[in-house]
């Protein structure tokens, strides 16, 4: 009897073992998105994580504009077309018709999209008493790091289909704003449904949308699963099943991919690059990424508040072996901001050079007596821009020693760490930014400007008001030729100042099952996954 | 036998009444706010503040917290879990059923595995062969169990490819949550493709239970090995051999049962180890069961979550030894003549 079940264990083992390579048609139609983490809130605009941003706002979501990510354009989507008034003012939509919102176990639409929609989606984030405004904690990081609260003066109906928004003044970055993982259509229908029903604070964890895929449950730290939207207004999409499978670990995100468990991770390491190009099965991408990794100090404790240290600082330091050294050849060094791949790039900006002597005369100068010592914090979690900003902060910790500074390498876990940063209590940080679009202003205003402070993205809570006032000139202009003139003088001030040391722009990798078709990389935030298709 | 079951009650009552008082004591251990670690919410309006302070009796003398805190385990309020905001019960009630499932198939296949070998050691007892298998048990028996479960995804997942290396099911499989035992559920279920779910979580499951039977099944050698050997060299045996009986027939007539009879108990104690083992192989293979889901309530100190954990897992493993101790003596009344209760 014994031996019997013995055996039809080992036979139970076996049926296992057989149908390895067996391929269902579910598995097929199944897309296995492995994330590095769980998403802060289902609507990106109240967090501007990538996480978050990869998780819902090119699935769940489609906003009025959009970005092409071959030729950097806007095109549209939600709204047909637009038309801007002379003065740059105002901005006429006209709205996509038969546009449905996703039905689901908790909402079935009425309706179909209209301007409606719109109006609730923009003066929920713009409206201190929407009702909408303070629900989940009220906070709409990105639109208030852009200022764009106070740039948007009215959105209204003119009729179902069109709208109309009026400016304070012109911004000729407020398209692209629009074209951002952030600037989302909620469904306003829904909105007041849950109003009704008392339980508001649902409409973030609980998505409706017009993107392509439709919310179907969720566990943190586990998965995300959505299913196809059989009505796309947009195309036809041909995944039955996407699902997030929410793996911290990169390493065993790697292994995952190996094994066939996911079909795309999100940041592959630097190191295992190798192992998959070198999988006849495994496909990896790569393009220059639009963002930027540097080490800003905090200028509003002592002694960073003195430019002087901070040009010392900056000096101090060999940016070409940090970058060898940390991201291994898939950087290109930072002259300033911008990318190269930035039309606003300014190849001629002035860049520091690796000089300890030079660094040590203007410490000396500053009064910063040998043995100094302050903090550098490390960016806890890997991102493009930054692989590994302990290992960066521990070679910096070498250079500056050379220079007679003593440094402490500091780091929590981050949602702790960006709390702290938000508070202010760094010396100075390792961490970087990813571009929500492709107008330069996303990288100067959200970085460096003085209302980036409240909103905490400023990082080294820099205020210079000819700085503020020269971006916000570059935005009077539509020509790119005029704007660049104005981004230049920024560049100077900043050469000058030295806020922040930029350090590289990253590449940005994807790595896949190359049964994969139309799996592009966003140069943009968030991943788009409507397109993909799986084939056999 | 009934005065046998009262003394069992009685201690299982004690005994869980002390794991209540430790994991009580825990709030006050814990690093924070008390009554934080006790509720999981953290609120500072001032009106469901006070609401949260006289729910849990913490306007009056820790006594009466502690029977407040009773009632509230009683009625099934574990609190809530500070990092998902979700009840503490609901989501063991998930976590805990993929635990007991990976644990009984190991155990089940531990048995299977260490039975055999043991008596095929214990019968050539000194014989080359018994040294062979003894050796390797040894050798296994060293082996950690997070070790083995690595090399085992190395080998198997990732240089041959044969079988997954994390999770239950793949995510693809949408399978509604009924018993919480993933093969009982798929059966349930009215998904289309029963078959291909069915194989797909038992290709799953191979390689965690096999990590966690190896380690049980080499102490289940060991011991079902020394019985063997013990119980042939007696004289009741060797007077059967005398009489002319071959080596099998005493083997099935009197050896069998006379072997397993006491070292059942051992066996059984076994569980609770391969549990603790299970745990630790779950986060290795990203297994959703309840040793995964302390180890994240740790790395994100969500203490009322750690606090719910350690005590259903008590409470299983109390109510499992005592279940196994009325069974056992149902099995052999001989053994357990004494009254007195052990645990």
């Amino acid at each position: 009897m014994k031996y019997n079940l013995f055996a039809a264990c080992l036979v139970l083992l076996g049926i296992g073992a057989c149908t390895d390579q067996h391929t269902t048609r579910q598995q097929l139609d199944g897309f296995i998105y492995c994330s590095e983490g769980s998403p802060g809130s289902f609507n990106p605009q109240m967090d501007t994580s990538g996480t978050t941003a990869d998780a819902t706002a090119h699935q769940i979501y489609d906003r009025l504009i959009e970005f092409d990510p071959h030729t950097n354009k806007l095109e549209p989507a939600l709204a047909e077309s637009w038309a801007i008034s002379s003065d740059g003012l105002t901005y006429t939509f006209q709205l996509r018709k038969k546009v449905s919102f996703h039905q689901t176990s908790y909402f079935t639409p009425s309706r179909y999209f209209n301007a409606d929609d719109v109006i609730f989606s923009i003066d929920r984030w713009r409206l201190d008493d929407h009702p909408y405004h303070r629900v989940s904690g009220g906070v709409y990081p990105y639109f208030v790091s852009l200022g764009l609260t106070s740039i948007v003066a009215s959105v209204e109906r003119i009729n179902g289909y069109r709208i109309e928004i009026k400016l304070t003044r012109p911004d000729s970055s407020f398209l692209a704003n629009l074209a951002t993982d952030f600037a989302v259509i909620l469904s306003a229908e829904y909105a007041q449904q849950l109003l009704d029903d008392g339980h508001p604070e649902q409409i973030d964890q609980l998505p409706i949308g017009t993107g392509p895929f439709v919310f179907e449950s969720y566990r943190k730290g586990r998965y995300i699963r959505y299913h196809k939207n059989e009505n796309y207004w947009h195309h036809e999409v041909s995944i039955n099943q996407l699902i997030f499978d929410i793996t911290p670990a990169s390493s065993t995100r790697l292994a995952k991919l190996l094994t066939g468990e996911c079909d795309a991770i999100a940041f592959p390491a630097y190191p295992d690059l190798n192992i998959i190009k070198s999988r006849a099965n495994l496909q990896v991408d790569e393009k220059p990424g639009l963002n930027v990794g540097f080490w800003a100090f905090n200028t509003q404790v002592e002694p960073f508040n003195n430019p002087l240290v901070r040009k010392a600082l900056a000096m101090a330091i060999d940016k070409d072996t940090l970058i060898n050294t940390v991201y291994s050849d898939s950087a290109v060094r930072a002259r300033s901001l911008l990318p190269p791949t930035s039309w606003a790039y300014q190849a001629s900006a002035k860049d520091s050079s690796y000089n300890p002597v030079l660094a040590r005369e203007l410490l000396d100068e500053a009064g910063i007596p040998e043995g100094f010592t302050f903090d550098i914090w490390a960016l806890p979690i890997e991102r493009a821009y930054n692989p590994n900003a302990r290992k960066m902060a521990e070679l910096i910790k070498g250079y500056l020693k050379q220079v007679g500074v003593n440094v402490n390498v500091v780091s929590y876990e981050w949602s702790t760490f960006r709390q702290r940063l938000r508070e202010g209590k760094h010396d100075t940080v390792l961490i970087g930014w990813n571009a929500d679009n492709a107008d330069p202003d996303n990288f100067y205003r959200p970085l460096l400007s003085c209302a980036a402070i409240a909103s905490g993205t400023n990082r080294s809570n820099w205020c210079n008001e000819e700085y503020d006032s020269l971006i916000d000139q570059a935005l009077l202009y539509s020509e790119p030729e005029v704007r660049s003139l104005f981004y230049q003088m920024a560049n100077t001030i900043l050469s000058d100042e030295m806020p922040l040391v930029p350090i590289a722009h990253a590449y940005r990798y994807q790595a896949y099952q190359n049964r994969l078709k139309n799996f592009d990389i966003n140069p943009f935030g968030g991943i788009k996954l409507g397109d993909v298709e799986k084939v056999r | 036998m009934i005065a046998y079951l009262l003394r069992r009650l009685n201690l299982f009552v004690v005994t869980i009444f002390v794991v209540t008082l430790a994991t009580f004591a825990l709030n006050y251990l814990f690093p924070g706010d008390t009554l934080e670690n006790l509720s999981g919410i953290s609120s500072h309006q001032t009106a469901e503040y006070n609401q949260i302070v006289q729910y849990h009796g913490f306007d009056h003398n820790i006594v009466y917290q502690y029977g407040m805190y009773l009632q509230h385990l009683w009625k099934g309020d574990w609190g809530i879990s500070s990092s998902s905001g979700n009840d503490i019960v609901e989501e063991i009630k998930l976590v805990l059923p993929a635990t007991l499932e990976l644990s009984v198939y190991a155990m089940v296949l531990s048995l299977f595995i260490g039975i055999p070998f043991g008596f095929w050691a214990g019968l050539r007892h000194r014989r080359p062969i018994d040294l062979g298998i003894l050796s390797a048990s040894v050798l296994g028996y060293s082996i950690p169990v997070f070790w083995l479960a690595l090399l085992l995804i190395l080998f198997f997942a990732l240089q041959l490819g044969w079988l997954p290396m994390s999770g239950r099911i793949s995510l693809l499989y949408d399978i509604p949550h009924y018993s919480g035992f993933i093969l009982i559920d798929i059966l349930k279920s009215d998904i289309p493709n029963k078959q291909d779910a069915l194989s797909n979580a038992i290709r799953h499951m191979i390689l965690p239970t096999l990590s966690i039977a190896l380690v049980t099944a080499t102490i289940v050698i060991r011991i079902t090995r020394r019985s063997v050997a013990d119980v042939m060299q007696s004289d009741y045996i060797r007077a059967a051999l005398a009489r002319g009986l071959t080596r099998p027939q005493v083997f099935w007539r009197h050896g069998l049962r006379n072997t397993l009879l006491p070292i059942l108990p051992q066996l059984v104690l076994q569980f609770t180890t391969l549990l603790t083992n299970a745990m630790i192989v779950e986060v290795i293979f990203s297994w959703p069961g309840i040793g995964n889901w302390l180890m994240q309530a740790v790395y994100v100190q969500d203490f009322p979550a750690i606090r719910g954990g350690v005590l259903a897992v008590s409470i299983v493993v109390i109510i499992f030894t005592l279940l196994m101790d009325i069974v056992l003596r149902v099995i052999n009344p001989l053994k357990n003549r004494d009254i007195h209760g052990t645990i």
